[in-house]
């Protein structure tokens, strides 16, 4: 047990320092890379909507494939085509090769395939609301971006966040696959503790128990958020068969 | 209101300051199916026009069309003597312009449509402040006193979901003249409620035909319509069969079908 809390401790020689800095980077990309999606997913879904026939097209072959192909090939996809068409245009513009920053990266490559689910979950939403109060907003004056921020983002919020909080959770263990192409999440910095120590049991454990916490601070985080986007709505426990 | 007498059926041109809504040769097509055939109506200040009809015939469809929630396949929309800009393919032309004339225009829908993540209080202020900017402090007294007008002040803080259906709909009505609407549109702003509930909703619109709100008002409600309108339009497969003031329309119908229809809803 003393030498679990060794290995465990914040500072060298225990690890417990570097599991943390692993956590708080996967919650940094988590955070970035769902943000990303969200707005990936809002434009999508207002394309999807409301769109020319050409951008629906481009918009059902994105969704489709991102949520078809594994995360873990997009993952290596988007990060090896990404960052390659990155040096080749800078280089083409004479700068040389830049060094891509691991946490932009992730962002941008779990952004990519959050966005996919976001853009469906939110076109879902959008058409839950009941078209009257879109039309209440129209008939009054209000122009389309008002109504975007006024009634269409908090009318849909009810419908959107049982979903929105289970892509939130994916997010957070998806950034675990950017070990593949090495960035030092809680993943990777456990596997090097483990494999530097042989103490694997303990560290995977240890890492284990974070994820469980993440995943149960978000719980109770968006059962807030969703208590306050269903507010005026009538509690469905009290109808229950 | 101005006084029902039989001069109103000889129905002079109004005066163009006088006048509030004028709808000139609408039609309106939903693919192949042409739904209005050519509806002419105007409207002076202080007049309440209503449209009766049987179901289908249009009168929604007219009512949307007068703020763009459709847009009319052709016709001329001059409200305030502000004609509204059109495109070739029928949209409006100025989305400003639009904009501003809609929110001028208090519609009341047949299903309240109240924003049900809002509170009645802050349904009622959301356009004021939101749309016409005017300021926190005055559209919250403003909306009070509105509340207070259609007996909800009560209620403020509720939301709409927690109400009965003649509740929501005196709200909308709050809601449409949080805007001091130069026309309030009412597309049957009675036929989703129960009926004991009718009476109450329909007792707020006759104080608001009494005190000179301009109105066009589309109801089945027969004897309301007799008692509050200046003028009354049967409209009939997307066309004006018949209309003039309603002790004319409701006494002594000329057409056959308006006939039938007054008999089937009596
Ligand atoms: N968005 C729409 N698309 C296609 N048809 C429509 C649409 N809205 C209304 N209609 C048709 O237009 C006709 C008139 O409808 P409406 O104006 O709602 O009649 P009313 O209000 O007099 O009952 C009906 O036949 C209806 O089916
Ligand atoms: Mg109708």
């Amino acid at each position: 047990m003393e030498q679990v809390i060794e290995l465990l401790s914040l500072s060298p020689p225990g690890w417990g320092g570097n599991l943390l800095r692993g956590l708080v980077h996967s919650l940094e990309i988590a955070l970035g890379a769902f943000g990303f999606g969200l707005l990936i997913g809002l434009g999508g879904a207002y394309g999807k909507l409301y769109g020319g026939p050409v951008l629906r097209d481009l918009l059902a072959v994105y969704t489709t494939v991102v949520r078809a192909v594994p995360e873990l090939v997009l993952i290596l996809i988007l990060y090896y085509v990404g960052t390659d068409l990155i040096n080749k245009a800078s280089e083409a513009m004479g700068y040389g090769r830049v060094e891509i920053s691991g946490v932009a990266a992730g962002i941008w490559v779990l952004g990519i395939v959050q966005g996919a689910y976001a853009t469906e979950i939110l076109r879902g939403a959008i058409k839950a609301i009941p078209i009257g109060q879109l039309e209440a907003a129209r008939a009054f004056g209000m122009p389309p971006l008002k109504m975007l921020r006024r009634v269409t983002i908090p009318a849909m919020m009810s419908f959107a966040i049982p979903g929105l909080a289970n892509l939130w959770l994916i997010a957070t263990k998806d950034t675990a696959l950017l070990a593949v192409v090495g960035f030092n999440e809680l993943t990777l910095e456990t596997r090097q503790a483990a494999a530097s120590t042989r103490a694997y049991f303990t560290f995977f454990l240890a890492a284990g128990a974070l994820y469980l916490m993440v995943t149960l601070l978000s719980g109770r985080i968006f059962a807030r958020i969703e208590k306050w986007a269903r507010k005026g709505q009538p509690s469905h426990r009290r109808a229950k068969a | 209101m101005t006084a029902k007498t039989a001069a109103d059926s000889v129905r002079p041109a109004a005066e163009p300051a006088d006048e509030a809504i004028r709808v000139v040769d609408l039609h309106k097509s939903f693919g192949n199916l042409e739904v209005l055939k050519g509806v002419s109506l105007t409207a002076s200040k202080g007049d309440v026009v209503t449209l009766i009809g049987g179901s289908g015939s249009g009168k929604s469809t007219c009512l949307r069309c007068i703020n763009f929630l459709e847009n009319p396949t052709s016709g001329r929309i001059v409200i305030g003597g502000e004609e509204i800009a059109i495109r070739a393919d029928g949209t409006p032309a100025s989305r400003k312009q639009i904009e501003r004339i809609r929110s001028r225009l208090g519609m009341v829908f047949q299903a309240f449509n109240l924003w049900t993540h809002r509170t009645l209080l802050e349904n009622v202020t959301e356009v004021p402040i939101h749309v016409l900017g005017v300021p926190k402090d005055e559209a919250h007294d403003r909306a009070m006193a509105l509340l207070e007008r259609v007996g909800l002040a009560g209620k403020a803080d509720t939301y709409p979901s927690f109400l009965s259906g003649g509740q929501q709909q005196r709200a909308a009505i709050a809601r449409a003249l949080a805007i001091d609407p130069s026309v309030m549109l009412f597309d049957e702003p009675t036929s989703a409620l129960d009926p004991e509930l009718v009476g109450e909703v329909l007792s707020v619109i006759r104080d608001l035909a009494a005190e000179g709100r301009t109105m066009l008002l589309v109801t089945h409600e027969m004897k309301f319509a007799r008692e509050v309108s200046n003028h009354v339009i049967y409209l009939s497969e997307g066309r004006i069969e018949e209309e003039g003031p309603p002790e004319q329309v409701f006494g002594t119908p000329q057409s056959d079908r308006l006939k039938q229809f007054l008999k089937s809803v009596a």
